[in-house]
């Protein structure tokens, strides 16, 4: 889950699908879901509060994602929502993904993103990239028993992706992946790993490649396991591979590819992780908007009547609303065709300053309670800072704003 | 026992988190751009209803499962506006087999208890069902009639507010439990029979993703509210196909104002 700066320089590799005529289409409300999105919504509501709601604060303080959680996750079929029926996925669209994204993480942050990067990023690369027959092995796999992990960053190579130094090489029947790869989210759980290493240093990043690497081949570890700030239920871990054999077919699509597809998997993730940023600001204002005109009086009157609180809960759901918005346009778009660079950077920018400052007075509007580890205000606190950070910081995301904006703007 | 052909009526109701409000003209409550969703008490009908085919499907057997006989079929029906579709696909994605959509207008007169149970008991004679699983109540109206009318129309067994719903060892009968006052009361009976469904009976699953999408592709049928009562008609069996009122059947009359009560209680020896 990385971030780089040449989002942009170059188009994704596939070609891209003949984008939608939406010059027909009666325009609606951009919070309209179709009756799949809908459901997807609210059976995720309804499993997330009575699942996982139960559990959250025990995780978060154990920093551990618990397997009954993972287990449900997949009887629900939140690990395989874009994955075809035939491939024993869910067979939904992209926008119920971010929708069931959202709700999940208006409940516990580290569970959305646990979903998030297996399928918008793990699925996602092998439904995209992979050959007929990788997805017929991979695919059933993710949909109903294996966690992913997408691994793209390392210790010296962070926002810049690309200088990464992991490398693999051509051996007989194979290849041979040599290096270290860091904060490797799901790393705990999954048994699958997109691995990014560079076939061929000569090339620069026109050398990286993508290769599924199985959790039980030889030579593969994980070495570390971060302790976090925020997200803490979620393993973040670093992972190394030392003379790891891989069979030829476990190569991600073509050699050399491994940038374009890098770039092409985290354009749209990036709606995943806004998606989970303005699920999470949801949350975190549900749980301080219920204390606040239900439960706290002072001076005899729900601290939530005094205009002072108003105004500021007011403020703070207009912001809520509005990433909402950018989130759901970018997901459109993506599923019209249409290009939404820029509108997935300004949603997970967006989206997660929103996450950080909502929850930040979501706290300061419980008061004392709001500092305590009983709620969850704190925590949803705390699990808003990554949003800034990880599938490209919030500079990378002004980046490629600011970039193609100047060419935009820019005359002749 | 046959195997069961299992109706559940369920209806759209006002979501019971949403606090409702009257409407601007003061003459319901305001039902248009709130959250409505299935009544609570049906999900647990559909609950009970799918946990009866899985007895014999799930693997391993549930406790306690060896008596239940086999579903040959689980129907949800809803009457009501076209948005009561969304009921009906959440009751197949929860594991109903098909659907059938009785469509009243939302200009349309609702229909009352009374009304629904004879819709109900045409389907149920139609549809060849030989047992109807339903909320005790829906949460939007509280009043609880439907079930047990229904029973009287189809002279069937009845028994409310099912706690828990078993079946006899030897294969013959339906035991149901109601939480009263001061402890639990056990009907026994036959199918064909009506089951009303209370709180506790189950925790109603969440549809899961797949089903969701394989609920898609399911059969919903719909129909005019009309239509329903003809089928009945046709069939001759049960007279009352219209619905006719109290008056024409001979029972009671109207009185103007409370002179007019007095005076025709006196008529007929009353006072
Ligand atoms: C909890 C967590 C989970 C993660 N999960 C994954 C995962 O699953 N897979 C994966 O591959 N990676 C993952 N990451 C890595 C994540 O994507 C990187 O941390 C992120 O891209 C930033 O890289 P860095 O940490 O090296 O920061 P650096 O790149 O060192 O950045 C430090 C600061 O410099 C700024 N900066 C850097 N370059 C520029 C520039 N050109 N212009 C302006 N400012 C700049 C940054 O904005 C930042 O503020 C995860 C990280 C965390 C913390």
């Amino acid at each position: 889950m990385s971030a780089t700066s040449h989002s942009t320089a170059h188009p994704s590799p596939e070609s891209p699908p003949d984008p939608l005529d939406l010059s027909t289409v009666p325009p609606t409300p951009i919070t309209h879901l179709s009756e799949t999105e809908s459901l997807m919504a609210e059976t995720v509501r309804k499993y997330a509060t009575t699942t996982i709601l139960p559990l959250a604060r025990a995780m978060d303080e154990a920093e551990t994602m618990d397997p009954a959680v993972v287990e449900s996750l997949f009887e629900q079929g939140l690990m395989g929502i874009e994955i075809p029926e035939d491939f024993g996925g869910s067979g939904m669209n992209f926008t119920a993904g971010i929708v069931g994204i959202e709700e999940l993480a208006r409940v516990d942050p580290s569970v959305s993103v646990l979903v998030d990067v297996h399928n918008t990023l793990v699925n996602t690369a092998i439904m995209k990239y992979g050959t007929q027959e990788s997805k017929r092995k991979w695919l059933p796999r993710l949909a109903t028993a294996s966690v992913g992990s997408f691994c793209l960053s390392e210790p010296a190579s962070g926002s810049d992706a690309f200088a990464l130094k992991t490398r693999a090489e051509k051996v007989k029947d194979g290849y041979r992946i040599n290096g270290s790869k860091m904060w490797i989210t799901n790393s705990m759980e999954a048994d699958l790993f997109i691995v990014f290493a560079n076939l061929d240093p000569s090339k620069g990043y026109k050398g990286i490649s993508a290769f599924v690497v199985d959790k039980s081949a030889k030579g593969f570890s994980i070495a570390k396991k971060e302790k976090k700030l925020g997200i803490r239920a979620s393993s973040t871990c670093v992972v190394n591979f030392d003379d790891v054999d891989i069979p030829s077919d476990q190569l991600l699509g073509e050699e050399g590819q491994g940038y374009k597809y890098a770039i092409g998997i985290l354009n749209e993730g990036r709606i995943g992780i806004a998606a989970q940023m303005t699920g999470l600001a949801l949350g975190a204002w549900e749980n301080a908007a219920n204390y606040v005109w239900n439960d706290r009086k002072q001076f005899n009157e729900y601290v939530g009547s005094f205009q002072g609180m108003q105004h500021q809960l007011a403020q703070a759901h207009v912001e809520i609303c509005a990433a909402r918005a950018l989130v759901y346009n970018a997901a459109r778009k993506k599923e019209a065709g249409l290009d939404f660079v820029k509108d997935a950077a300004m949603a997970k920018l967006y989206a997660s300053q929103v996450a950080g400052r909502v929850s930040g007075q979501a706290v300061e509007w419980m008061g004392g309670m709001g500092f305590v580890r009983e709620g969850l205000a704190e925590k949803y606190f705390r699990d808003s800072k990554i949003g800034a950070i990880y599938e490209g910081t919030s500079n990378i995301q002004l980046n490629t704003i600011g970039k193609l904006l100047q060419k935009e703007y820019t005359k002749s | 026992m046959p195997p069961l052909r299992i109706l559940v009526p369920v209806k759209r109701v006002i979501d019971y988190a949403v606090k409702p409000r009257v409407n601007a003209s003061h003459t319901a409550i305001e039902t248009s751009g709130v959250k409505h969703s299935l009544n609570p008490f049906d999900e647990l009908s559909i609950e009970a209803a799918v946990r009866m085919r899985e007895a014999r499907t799930k693997k391993p057997p549930p406790p306690n499962s060896a008596s239940t006989p086999e579903v040959a079929d689980i129907l949800a029906l809803s009457a009501g506006p076209p948005k009561c579709a969304d009921v009906l696909r959440t009751a197949m994605a929860m594991g109903a087999d098909r659907s059938i959509l009785i469509e009243v207008g939302e200009k349309e007169e609702q229909l009352e208890p009374l009304a629904v149970a004879k819709v109900l008991a045409n389907v149920v004679e139609k549809e060849g069902c030989n047992l109807v699983i339903l909320g005790k109540q829906s949460i939007d109206d509280d009043a609880g009639q439907t079930g047990g009318m229904l029973a009287g129309l189809l002279g069937w067994g009845f028994a409310g507010q099912a706690a828990k719903i078993s079946f006899t060892e030897d294969g013959g009968g339906i035991e149901v439990a109601k939480e009263v006052d001061g402890g639990v009361e056990t009907v026994r009976g036959r199918v064909p029979m009506v089951v009303t469904t209370d709180l506790r009976l189950n925790e109603p699953r969440y549809a899961s993703l797949p089903n969701i999408m394989k609920a898609k592709k399911k059969e919903m049928r719909k129909v005019g509210v009309g239509g329903v009562f003809g089928w009945r008609a046709r069939g001759g069996e049960v007279e009352d196909g219209e619905g006719g009122g109290a008056e024409e059947e001979g029972g009671g009359g109207k009185v103007e104002d409370v002179d007019g009560l007095v005076g025709r209680l006196k008529e007929l020896g009353a006072l």
